[in-house]
């Protein structure tokens, strides 16, 4: 059964990425004449009817379309006019960088909401839980950028602790990751802490605390694991934020990684490289998603058995 | 809608469509009823709400107009209220406080403009799923799915190199965000409403399909959506402003929130202000919003979940 359900999410996920590419090549093609705009103004009539049958604009639309698709599998994402590198190779010698970003940010907001929202659970409107939850509205709100900056005046500029810009040492990671792992610790924790109160509520734990189980084994091996589907499930959702935020941050700090590649390109409307990076973010959140799915059913036996399409 | 209360779960089963109670004293007793965080929220919102309705008479400058004797003032320096530049000017010389009240003004309008396309647009495909099914609703629902699963900032980006920065794109981009979470809501709000009594009714009594969703079904699921708009206004305003400090936004000479923090940002050694001002009222504006979107939603709970 759980291999017929990840049959089915993977099926959805090829579609979801077959649509992303049509959708890149019919706004692509909308734009006008790639040729036209490549080539400059007063270029001779010939030299455009050369290129254009060299490209295979000539050919029909649909024609056009599956050459478009065969190039894409073949991993051939079309070359940067900017630099006249293949926009694969740009982008491959980014990627690391984001990943780094990216998988720390990822492991401190989750190290630290997890937690946090248990907490903030379990002594519920103490101070702790107010902290808590007021830190997760502030996070939410506080645009990254805007944090970033304030990062910056403070521990750059005033405190001189801390490099403002550039890639290497692990003091150049700090006010990124900080940055960009603010919004989702708090978002992370505020699910947390009520998916935990909702458990905390329910009969089964009810029945272990009057078992005398002690409350530590009550919370972690009780509670937790009934609280952790909305978890996992906003975790995943964080990750399509995360790599939105993440194109911000880069270009705060001067991140050498995808998402300054990617506004740069958007800056000089370098299509190739452009269109390289929205299929490369389309993969992973169908990745992403695929995952979170799979955590579904390995955590939820009822999805494990069946009814792995729930209603909307 | 009446006090939410001792009469919430009545009024989650029975969804009787009560006139907004007028008056002066209503409205005095529902601002005594708020929290004083949601007051002072509300409050930084109808601030910012005057600014961008008057940001141009307001202000004591022309946002353009550059005075490059007096530039890169300090806020409140001696020299600088001298010359009228209460919170200093720019690299350019220009007024800082003009400049925040103009870019206030485009930001929230965007922000605005933006709301309200995506929930006009989201609601009438949400109705439009709803009331056709089959495979308008599989059409739609696969274009809510679609959306939801690219990060916006990466659509608009692409949206942005492929069709080149206009103001008008700019403004369509704002408003393609977030339609999904209200065709969503509204197809599974109406989809239930739709199974009540006096839905049944009003079908029988021969009404036709746009007066039963328009007069009866929507104004009774109207409360979360309203919520849901109110949850989506301050990221509509964090999309704006992270698109324009970019760059690749709001174009000068127009400015905007986003854009004048993103100016600023090469002068944060020398004028720290020319960024934190501006960051400071966006941050202010998104955070109001948030608390006021949050105490909606607790207080519509036991109506918030849909069928």
């Amino acid at each position: 059964m759980i291999l017929r359900v990840t049959a089915i999410k993977l099926f959805r996920g090829l579609l979801t990425l077959l649509l992303v590419v049509t959708f890149v090549f019919v706004v692509l093609r909308l734009t006008g004449d790639p040729a036209e705009q490549l080539l400059p103004d007063d270029v001779d009539p010939l030299v455009l009817e050369h290129y254009r049958s060299v490209w295979g604009l000539d050919r029909p639309m649909h024609e056009q379309y599956l050459r478009y698709l065969a190039s894409l599998a073949r991993g051939d994402l079309g070359v940067s006019f900017r630099n006249a590198l293949p926009a694969s190779e740009l982008i491959a010698l980014r990627i690391p960088k984001t990943l780094e970003l990216g998988i720390t940010t990822f492991l401190v907001a989750v190290g630290l909401g997890v937690p946090l929202g248990i907490f903030a659970a379990l002594h519920r409107d103490a101070w702790l839980d107010r902290f808590t939850m007021s830190f997760a509205v502030l996070g939410f709100s506080l645009p990254n950028f805007f944090l970033g900056i304030v990062l910056i005046l403070g521990f750059s500029l005033h405190a001189r602790w801390l490099p403002s810009s550039g890639h290497g040492t692990w003091q150049h990671m700090v006010m990124p990751v900080l940055t960009l792992a603010t919004s989702f610790a708090g978002a992370i924790a505020r699910f947390t802490r009520s998916s935990m109160l909702d458990v905390l509520g329910r009969d089964y734990l009810r029945t272990a605390r009057s078992q005398g189980a002690t409350r530590r084994r009550q919370v972690l091996l009780h509670a937790l694991p009934n609280a952790a589907i909305p978890i996992v499930t906003i975790v995943g959702f964080s990750i399509g934020g995360m790599i939105g935020g993440a194109v911000v941050t880069e270009n705060v700090f001067a991140w050498p990684g995808v998402g300054r590649l990617l506004t740069n390109a958007v800056a000089d409307r370098d299509l190739a490289v452009v269109q390289a990076i929205v299929m490369l973010v389309a993969a992973t959140m169908v990745t992403a998603n695929l995952l979170v799915d799979i955590a579904y059913a390995w955590l939820d036996p009822r999805v494990r058995v069946g009814r792995g399409e729930g209603g909307r | 809608m009446s006090d939410v209360g001792a009469t919430g779960a009545a009024e989650a089963l029975a969804p009787p469509v009560s006139t907004p109670r007028s008056g002066a004293s209503a409205w005095w007793r529902r601002l005594q009823a708020m929290p004083p965080s949601v007051r002072g929220a509300a409050l930084i919102l109808v601030v910012a709400v005057v600014v961008a309705a008057g940001a141009r008479w307001m202000a004591p400058f022309s946002y353009q107009e550059t005075d490059l004797l007096h530039r890169l003032q300090v806020p409140l320096d001696v020299e600088a209220v001298a010359a009228g530049h209460w919170l200093g000017t720019d690299k350019l010389g220009r007024d800082v406080l003009s400049r925040l009240l103009v870019a206030t003004q485009v930001s929230v309008a965007l922000a605005l403009l933006g709301t309200v396309i995506g929930a006009v647009l989201g609601t009438a495909l949400g109705i439009l799923a709803a009331h056709r099914g089959g495979w308008v609703d599989e059409l739609v629902m696969m274009m809510v799915d679609w959306q939801a699963a690219m990060p916006f900032l990466i659509i608009a980006l692409a949206m942005l190199a492929f069709l080149g920065n206009s103001l008008a794109l700019f403004v369509l981009l704002m408003g393609i965000f977030g339609w999904e979470t209200y065709a969503r809501l509204a197809r599974g709000l109406l989809l239930s409403a739709r199974e009540h009594g006096y839905a049944v009714a009003v079908r029988s009594l021969g009404a036709s399909p746009q007066r039963l969703y328009l007069r009866h079904l929507l104004p009774n699921v109207m409360s979360p959506l309203v919520v849901q708009l109110s949850l989506n206004f301050p990221q509509t305003i964090l999309l704006e402003t992270s698109l324009s400090f970019l760059g690749l936004g709001i174009q000068p000479p127009l400015t905007s929130l986003g854009q004048m923090l993103g100016e600023g940002r090469d002068f944060l050694l020398t004028a720290w202000w020319l960024a934190v001002l501006p960051g400071s009222v966006i941050f202010a504006t998104t955070l109001s919003m948030s608390i006021l979107g949050d105490w909606l939603r607790a207080r519509l709970d036991p109506t918030q979940r849909p069928g």
